[in-house]
């Protein structure tokens, strides 16, 4: 993956808690010197709305909770060659996943959220993705080339796998990286 | 007793048993008795009686013959004339016919010549011929001949050595040479030493060791008590599951003749030897059949195996040395110290002596319980015992080996039957379970339901067999739904190869047999399932289209 | 009797043990190091976990080094790259076989489990995970029994049997159902037999049996085994 032009990166935000993407940008003064070699082309921090072709590495935060997010991942899929889950949500499912436990979970985490723990005019949502029956770990869904867990994986950690992959290795993280 | 009034009822019950003209067996094993032997063997004794040939003819409750599938049936002798699906209504007819006119009733007669001629009946020898229930007829065919003799003229150094000689290898599966095992805990000094017949028999569909117990228990007394005295042991445990109640009644009854005769006890037959048999109830696990599982079973504990080495023969039942045998190694041993060990050694094929049980079943003509020599081919089982597959249904696959056997394809049938070929093809011999597959089940179906059986029956002590056992059936249903994907393949490959290699004991180190067989001899149904969508037997509804994956 | 000491080679390099130890033990003592899970030195060895495992020359079976002693010339290796994929591929199982969410988890940081993953590098898992859901038993005034994150390692048992003398817990059910249970199968509180001496929440290697209220961090006590190994000497 060496490559002249700067490197396309994406990151995307689903089912978390925007936790890794915190650590990522915990990068901090390293942010500086990445800047220079990729080009940010999607992010909750870019004002993209859509999902750009092309793409050399996506990031992706969080765990698949509803149809909007299923529909996207598939996409980003198609138009990303090197896919990385970022986070326990997106490599395990973590806490999102937890609803799995319940029977009909769709209903009891909707009645939780919107009903019970509400005090001003509890209601259904209507204009929210609707929610898949369960929740699923990224590569449940897609193939995925990559995973960093963590929560949040360490800013160093990432910094590593993404400075690793610019220059064309592959990282190994074992013993780096920890779940939770 | 001593040897010589052996001898002396040996003589009076054989004349007595010459005295009769006829001998009309009843089947009144577990595979006759739902469908009423015991009302068919009452018939035939009401009837002799009605007619006056009580001195002409005997009518005796035997074991299994071998031809459930055709019950009840009545074998009457001379002449081994075997009827079938006879009624007690019948009764009258057959002894007028046979009894009184010398005339064989064609119409009742077991016609399958095929089945018996390529069997090699052995163990089972006495099975359908002397009635179970009373010592006295064992011992007019010759039982506790071979007891005495090993008493008598033999030390327990020279039974090691027939028995080795003999090339006998267990019978409970893993075929471990039982001249060796025996010599490793005669050689253990520490005492007492217990013997354990192992008589769990967990596999589904498999029968052997409950028709001999039920059809031939003393066999399996007289082959401990030899080994008790060849290995020094004072105690053994008969180790039966509490799901064979006419197995164990049959056992009960034999252990308290066998004692009342002095054939256990204290100074067996006027010996030194002092040797005493107790049945211990399973309550029925798969895995409760494994030897580790078993001793701590009969101490009192939950039924899991332990790590070898130690190993039983060194520190078996409450760390003392232990001899476990398959009930069926067992009954081998006073044939071969009657005839030697050389004779037992030219049966079957060199590595692999003697004859071997198996239950078939399955989709073929003849099921049932069969005994071959050893070295004999599946395509004999398969196709001249079994008859083939019936309603002109298309052969597809054979298991062999119980449930944690291997599925073996139509090209393997010329595989001869031995421990090392089937090892060597991914099935074993297992307790000697034979399921014929035909071309209306799903291979990966039939993988499926052994793998859930083994899931079912997992002990849970390990992780490989507890947590990937579950792990491969979830990935055979989602094949199964069509929701399969063919990365899965190496996936299930990878998880059945760790369960293979890394579990505790044989049921997780088999247990992935049926589908790594499968996937060798087979691939092509797995992929129709996953690629194409379908199921070449039809047998799995497969989802098209599934809602959360577009 | 004097000492026999036998002669084996582990990994290449030649080592010389008691004819009483297990490969586990002098492996350690030769400063090589085997991964293990259900083991706790002190403890009877259980042989569960199988990431232990180790190839003995000339044995066609992978043999527990937990539970195998040692035998003149015996060659062993302990890390062949099948070994290593099966440890990884056994904490991949465990991972997926309760509800393991680490940043939750009241072990999370000082988990025997997790502190493997990270070892092994089993980064995700690619068999699919498990949700079904225990109970908790709070009923203890001071501890807690977790089964989602029970490994059934079987240490609580074995520690409260061989150690504290009372067998309090045990297995029921068997296969992927085994469950920890208390006396024959009661709320922990009603317990005739517990002595409360803490020792099971001690030696869980994972965050199944806990001290209530209380990050495992603060609770673990590394000086455990030393202490267990003395009282068994008695
Ligand atoms: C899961 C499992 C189940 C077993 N079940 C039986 C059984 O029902 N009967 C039996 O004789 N051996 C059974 N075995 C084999 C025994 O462990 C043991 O090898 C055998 O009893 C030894 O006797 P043998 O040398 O006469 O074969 C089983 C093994 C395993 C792993
Ligand atoms: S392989 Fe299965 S049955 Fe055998 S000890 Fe392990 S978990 Fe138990
Ligand atoms: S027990 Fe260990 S592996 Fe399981 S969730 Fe807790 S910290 Fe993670
Ligand atoms: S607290 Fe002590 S006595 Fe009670 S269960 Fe745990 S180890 Fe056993
Ligand atoms: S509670 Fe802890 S120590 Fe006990 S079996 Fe489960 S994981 Fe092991
Ligand atoms: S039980 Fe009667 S023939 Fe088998
Ligand atoms: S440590 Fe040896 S099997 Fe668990």
């Amino acid at each position: 993956m060496i490559v002249l032009a700067k490197v396309k990166v994406a990151t995307v935000w689903l089912s978390g808690c925007s936790g890794c993407h915190m650590s990522f940008l915990d990068q901090d003064e390293k942010l500086i010197e990445l800047s220079k070699r990729i080009e940010l082309v999607y992010s909750p921090i870019a004002d993209v709305k859509e999902f750009p072709e092309n793409v050399d590495i996506t990031f992706i935060e969080g765990a698949v909770a509803n149809e909007e997010q299923f529909h996207l991942l598939k996409l980003i899929r198609e138009r990303t060659k090197l896919l990385i889950a970022l986070g326990d949500c997106a490599v395990t499912g973590n806490v999102v996943t937890l609803r799995n436990c319940f029977q009909d979970s769709v209903k009891e985490v909707l009645e939780k959220a919107y009903i019970e723990t509400v005090t001003y005019n509890p209601q259904y949502p209507v204009q929210v993705p609707k929610l898949l029956e369960k929740a699923y770990s990224i590569n449940e869904v897609v193939k995925v080339d990559f995973y960093i867990p963590g929560c949040p994986p360490s800013a160093d950690l990432i910094n590593y796998v993404i400075t690793e992959f610019l220059e064309g290795r592959v990282p190994s993280i074992e013993e780096k990286f920890k779940y939770g | 007793m001593k040897p010589e009034e052996i001898q002396k009822i040996a003589e009076t019950e054989h004349d007595l048993r010459m005295s009769y003209k006829y001998r009309i067996n009843v089947c009144c094993s577990s595979g006759c008795l739902p469908f009423g032997a015991q009302k068919l063997l009452k018939a035939f004794e009401d009837t002799i009686k009605e007619l006056g040939l009580e001195r002409v003819c005997k009518v005796a409750r035997t074991g299994c013959v071998g031809t459930c599938s055709v019950a009840p049936v009545v074998l009457i002798d001379p002449g081994n004339h075997l009827y079938q699906n006879v009624k007690p209504e019948d009764a009258k007819k057959i002894v007028q016919e046979h009894i009184i006119n010398g005339q064989v009733l064609e119409e009742y007669l077991y016609k399958n010549e095929a089945y018996f001629s390529k069997q090699y009946r052995l163990i089972l020898r006495n099975a359908g011929k002397i009635d179970p229930l009373r010592i006295e007829d064992y011992i007019a065919v010759g039982g506790y001949s071979a007891l005495a003799k090993a008493l008598t003229q033999m030390t327990p150094e020279q039974i090691i050595y027939e028995i080795s000689l003999s090339g006998l290898r267990g019978r409970g599966g893993a075929g471990f040479s039982t001249g060796q095992k025996w010599n490793f805990v005669a050689k253990s000094t520490a005492k007492p030493k217990y013997i354990v017949a192992n008589l769990d028999e967990g596999d589904p569909g498999v029968f052997a060791n409950r028709t001999l117990a039920e059809a031939d228990p003393h066999a399996i007394i007289e082959g401990m008590t030899i080994a008790a005295y060849a290995v020094g042991a004072e105690k053994g445990f008969i180790y039966i599951r509490a799901e064979y109640p006419l197995a164990i009644q049959t056992l009960k009854k034999a252990i308290e003749q066998a004692k009342s005769y002095g054939l256990l006890g204290n100074n067996i037959l006027g010996s030194t030897l002092n040797f005493d048999i107790e049945l211990r109830l399973g309550a029925g696990a798969f895995v409760a059949g494994e030897e580790t599982a078993i001793l701590s079973s009969i101490e009192g504990l939950r039924a899991t195996p332990r790590p070898r080495p130690p190993y039983p023969a060194v520190s078996g039942l409450w760390g003392k040395p232990t001899l476990i045998n398959n009930v069926e190694t067992l009954a081998n041993v006073p044939l071969i110290i009657l005839n030697g060990g050389t004779w037992f050694s030219k049966l079957g094929t060199p590595k692999c002596t003697g004859t071997k049980c198996f239950s078939l079943t399955g989709k073929v003509k003849n099921p049932g319980l069969i005994e071959v020599p050893m070295g004999i081919t599946l395509k004999e089982i398969v196709y001249e015992i079994g008859g083939g597959v019936p309603d002109g249904k298309k052969f597809k696959a054979v298991l062999v080996g119980g449930p944690s056997g291997g599925c073996l394809p139509e090209s393997m049938l010329s595989l001869p039957i031995d421990y090392e070929s089937l090892t060597q093809a991914g099935a074993i011999m297992g307790s000697g379970g034979i399921v014929v597959i035909d071309d209306e089940s799903c291979i990966v179906d039939t993988a499926r339901f052994f793998i859930d059986f083994c899931m079912d029956e997992s002990c849970g002590k390990c992780i490989p067999c507890r947590a990937g056992l579950p792990k491969v059936r979830e990935i055979l249903d989602r094949i199964m739904l069509g929701e399969g994907k063919v990365e899965d393949l190496k996936v299930l490959e990878e998880l059945c190869y760790l369960i293979k290699d890394a579990s505790l004991c044989g049921l997780g180190q088999t247990a992935p047999n049926p589908v790594l067989t499968t996937l060798n001899y087979f691939k092509q149904e797995y992929l129709a399932h996953i690629v194409e969508k379908s199921c070449p037997a039809k047998k799995c509804i497969l989802k098209k289209v599934e809602v959360v994956k577009e | 009797m004097s000492e026999r000491i036998v002669k084996l080679i582990i990994d290449g390099k030649e080592i010389f043990a008691k004819p009483t130890d297990t490969i586990l033990k002098a492996a350690i003592d030769n400063g090589i190091q085997i991964p293990t899970l259900c083991y706790l030195e002190g403890l009877t060895p259980h042989g569960g976990c199988r990431l232990c495992v180790v190839e003995v020359k000339g044995n066609p079976k992978l043999m527990t080094s937990c539970t195998t002693p040692v035998s003149n010339n015996m060659e062993i290796i302990t890390n062949s790259p099948k070994l290593i994929k099966y440890r990884k591929q056994i904490i991949e199982l465990l991972l997926a076989e309760r509800i393991h969410t680490c940043s939750v988890c009241i072990a999370n940081g000082s988990c025997e489990l997790q502190e493997l993953a990270s070892k092994f590098g089993v980064d995700h898992t690619n068999v699919s995970r498990n949700w079904e859901r225990f109970e908790l038993d709070m009923s203890h005034e001071r501890f807690v029994l977790d089964h989602n994150r029970c490994i059934l390692c079987t240490r609580c048992i074995r520690v409260c049997d061989e150690i504290e003398g009372v067998h309090t817990l045990d297995i029921k059910r068997r296969g992927k159902d085994s469950m920890i249970i208390v006396d024959l199968d009661e709320p922990w509180s009603a317990s005739y037999s517990c002595t409360s001496c803490g020792k099971c929440s001690a030696v869980c290697p994972v965050g199944a049996i806990y001290v209530k209220g209380k990050p495992l961090s603060e609770t673990k006590r590394k000086e455990l085994p030393k202490f267990i190994t003395e009282r068994r000497r008695r």
